[in-house]
């Protein structure tokens, strides 16, 4: 039931913190839920830690975009099918990246997504080059945004919470542990590794769409910007738990919620160099996380709870 | 013998028969001109010049590669470091940059101690989930190290202007950039200094060693984690070298160190993991190829070229050079 | 009836010959051995046979059909399971999940699967252990659940890669009863040995190889004082006369 909790106050929230700014990092949130969940599926579950997911937001977001500028169609046409560009970009790259292994296939990966934001640089006739694409925003209040972006999330934590418990769990996990052992226990060890990369594909799509629905305005180096996409994905896994269902989701809480605190020097409160921090402040929260707490805050929770309060009476035994 | 001969002539035929070769299919079909033919030399001559550059980037990167087995994402922002601390250098002791790298390889070679003992050890045999431990850890060190040079720098393009900037050796009507080839002759230095190290010395030899086989290493009594963590503050150092020859002919930016770092992998990528030679050739055909498709096609597509090879590489030779070279 | 036989088979790695052309055949129900000294190509056949990697030349056939090259877990799929030589097991995962996961080989929902795995985990003796993670069994239980993963494939075949190394004597007792037990349920069984006390008392028939040659075939007593393998096993001076 805890969910279904999650999700009410999730709905009830910008209701009563009826406020721009504050909708504004909720929606950015959730769309760190999406992306962070759905690399979440594909490194932490499957065990192929991908470094180049900004291929897949950013290919969401400009098939939303160029359907506008170049078909006049409503960008939310781009919703419906920015997931879908983004599975079919996600089959062509795991053909040519699941042949290999370890941190080859991570390199591949960012060099795919890399290679995606130089054609979008350079193809200007099709996607307006490095100047971006700009569209009319749909909704002057944030408040539709917030739902869209919220049933998005649901969705894919639902998806993949069904995944995991059946069949597609079991033969994920298993491809993660022993690749070689799960082939001879009869898996077929490609078909699911791009069944688990189109679900992640496509919810990272999803979102890259509705980024551009909601900023109402994209350029490569944005959307398919290594450090502030595909890296962050992987961070945000990373400090909220990989392998856990609702880690990312905490870590994307984590990243923006730190982010902003630097950013605005904890309110107004702290000294104003504070606010050039930000960035510094996480590059260290990842190393710290990394070296204390390498399950993130959910898979190290036992761990967490032991030294935080280690200081309460012990049970007599 | 027959190795070198190996080397050389692949060596000769991607760094000068295969460029020529497609000026000479320019010219049958009409679309280039005896204008191009020099210009190619001109062009061939920059990218060798920047290719040893390149080189003991990659260098620095494929030993770490060879004996961690980690993918240093720091590797562009260690250069990117050592190109401020050039740049200090310059600014405020009015040190020549090249003079510099006497200051900026043993600085960086202390940091990087530091993090290969207090970062990047700890990883080594931890269990944890995602395997990519300790390559997510230099991806944070790689965000600290560019937040905090923001930090004191700010995001302001920098750059170093020497008395020589500008002057050029010629040999016939190629032109030779004065500080290219400083900057090549030193990178050449650096590496026959790297090889009589790696062949001649016991801590070279160690390290060796421990790229070709960790266990059996260990087994001999070499002392597996002081090696790890020396070779990382090694590779960065040389690293480090790189960066003080290029600041005199780039511009330096905290967020310099990304593109770089991609630059160091397909380099050993194409040279193949821990080959050192092969890192010195995947350098010099990088910077041959991005100043071919600088000169012949655009500017924005230089960085291309290296995404390029990388595809081919893993799709066509995924061993890399090594496999030809055999070293 | 002959459920497998392998025709020719020969490997190279490089310029190495691991397998140089073994040829037999193995009869439905009966327990097959194959021995030989270390680097002989004992694992390598194995590898062969089920795709781990591919034949050099050579023929391998599975109830009458030719599954030369075909993928790793279509051969599962067809009916031949194995094990590893070093053993691989899932390790984050607990036993219970281990032989789910191969269990769905067979069955779609996690109810069946799980069914199947705990009947498996029962006839091999796991009971105990089902829920604790297969990184914490010691190497005796270790090998016991590869044989339970391939058991939850529903095998007509099973390929047992050096099972008992490294057990002592009352595990490889266990080790022993297990594998008849097994053969009982109708499972043909190929299985790669050292350990003598193991082949020669359970195997209908062995093929001992040397070199990816093979040097002999026949019952265990036959093979045993054959002159070559003797000599390949203990060296020239322990031949008779």
């Amino acid at each position: 039931m805890g969910p279904i909790f999650v999700f009410i106050l999730a709905a009830v929230l910008p209701l009563v913190v009826n406020h721009d700014y504050y909708q504004h990092l909720m929606i950015l949130v959730l769309i760190w839920v999406v992306i962070g969940s759905s690399w979440n599926l594909l490194a932490g579950y499957t065990g192929q830690v991908s470094f180049g997911h900004a291929a897949f937001f950013g290919i969401g977001a400009y098939t939303a975009g160029i359907l506008n500028t170049k078909l006049a169609l409503s960008p939310w046409w781009g919703m419906a099918f920015g997931g879908f560009t983004a599975i079919i970009l996600g089959v062509l790259i795991g053909y040519l990246c699941f042949r290999l292994r370890g941190p080859y296939f991570a390199l591949a990966t960012l060099a795919s997504g890399e290679i995606l934001r130089l054609i979008a640089n350079n193809w200007t006739d099709f996607t307006e080059g490095m100047v971006g694409i700009l569209i009319m925003q749909t909704f002057v209040s944030k408040l539709p945004y917030y739902y869209i972006i919220l049933c998005i999330a649901a969705g894919c934590i639902g998806v993949i919470y069904l995944a995991m418990n059946s069949k597609l769990g079991y033969y994920f996990v298993s491809i993660r542990e022993d690749q070689d052992a799960a082939a001879s226990l009869g898996i077929n060890t490609t078909l699911y590794k791009n069944v688990s990369l189109m679900i992640s594909s496509f919810f990272t799509g999803t979102a890259g769409a509705f980024y551009m629905n909601y900023m109402g305005f994209i350029d490569p180096s944005v959307v398919f910007s290594l450090h502030h996409i595909s890296i962050q994905a992987i961070l945000v896994g990373i400090i909220g738990g990989v392998a856990t269902l609702w880690g990312p989701a905490i870590g994307a809480l984590v990243m923006v919620g730190i982010q902003e605190l630097f950013r605005t020097a904890v309110f107004g409160l702290a000294p104003k160099w504070v606010s050039q921090g930000h960035a510094l402040a996480f590059g260290l929260l990842v190393v710290l996380t990394i070296l204390y707490l390498s399950n993130g805050l959910v898979g190290d929770w036992p761990k967490i709870k032991k030294v935080l309060f280690r200081k309460a009476p012990q049970e007599t035994s | 013998m027959l190795t070198l001969a190996r080397i050389l002539i692949v060596a000769g035929l991607i760094l000068v028969g295969v460029p020529y070769m497609l000026v000479g299919i320019g010219m049958v079909m009409g679309t280039m001109g005896m204008n191009d033919l020099f210009q190619m030399t001109q062009t061939i001559v920059i990218g060798i010049l920047i290719g040893g550059l390149y080189a003991l980037i990659g260098i620095g990167m494929t030993l770490i590669m060879g004996v961690m087995g980690i993918i240093n994402l720091a590797h562009g922002q260690i250069l990117m470091t050592s190109m401020y601390v050039t740049f200090v250098s310059f600014k405020y002791f009015g040190l020549d940059p090249y003079v510099s790298i006497l200051i900026s390889m043993p600085c960086l070679f202390l940091v990087a101690l530091f993090i290969g003992r207090y970062l990047l050890d700890p990883l080594i045999g931890r269990e944890s989930i995602l395997p990519e431990n300790q390559v997510l850890m230099t991806v944070g060190i790689g965000l600290c190290l560019t937040e905090i040079m923001r930090f004191i720098f700010t995001s302001n393009y920098q750059s170093v202007r020497t008395s020589y900037a500008n002057k050029a050796y010629y040999i016939g009507s190629v032109s030779f950039n004065y500080p290219l080839t400083i900057a090549f002759f030193i990178a050449l230095m650096l590496t026959v200094g790297l090889f009589v190290f790696l062949m001649k010395t016991d801590i070279g030899r160690a390290i060796r060693a421990t790229a070709q086989d960790k266990e059996a290493a260990t087994l001999m009594g070499i002392p597996q984690r002081k090696i790890t963590f020396s070779t990382y503050a090694l590779g960065s150092a040389l690293d480090a070298a790189a960066g003080s020859l290029l600041l005199p002919v780039y511009y330096l930016f905290p967020d310099l160190g990304g593109p770089f770092t991609l630059k160091a992998f397909v380099i050993t990528i194409l040279g193949g993991l821990g080959s050192t030679v092969g890192a010195i050739l995947g350098g010099l055909t990088l910077g041959v190829y991005e100043s071919l498709g600088a000169t012949f096609i655009s500017m924005g597509y230089k960085d291309a070229v290296g995404m390029v090879i990388f595809l081919l590489v893993l799709t066509f030779m995924p061993g890399g050079l090594k496999r030809v070279t055999k070293i | 009836m002959n459920i497998f036989e392998a025709r020719n088979l020969v490997k190279f790695f490089g310029g190495l010959g691991a397998v140089n052309g073994v040829s037999f055949k193995v009869e439905k129900g009966e327990i097959f051995g194959l021995i030989g000294p270390n680097g002989s190509g004992k694992t390598t056949i194995f590898n062969l046979i089920n795709n781990y990697y591919p034949v050099t030349s050579g023929k391998i056939f599975f109830n009458g059909k030719d599954i030369t090259g075909i993928k790793t877990h279509t051969i599962c799929k067809l009916g031949i399971a194995r094990t590893f030589q070093v053993v691989k097991p899932l390790a984050r995962m607990t036993v219970l999940e281990n032989v789910t996961a191969s269990a769905f080989c067979r069955v779609n929902t996690i109810k069946e699967a799980q069914k199947l795995a705990l009947e498996a985990i029962e006839f091999c003796g796991l009971e105990h252990y089902k829920d604790q993670r297969a990184k914490g069994l010691p190497i005796g239980l270790r090998k016991r659940l590869e044989i339970t993963r391939a058991l939850a494939t529903q095998p007509e075949l099973i390929l047992l890669d050096e099972t008992a190394a490294g057990l002592n004597p009352k595990e490889l007792d266990q080790a022993i009863e297990l594998i008849k037990e097994i053969n009982g349920r109708d499972i043909t069984l190929i299985i790669v040995e050292h350990i003598m006390k193991v082949i020669m008392t359970i195997s209908n028939r062995i093929l001992a190889i040397n070199y990816g040659l093979p040097l002999a075939e026949g019952s265990p007593e036959e093979v045993s004082r054959n002159p070559e393998v003797i000599k390949a096993y203990l060296g020239e001076e322990y031949v008779k006369g």
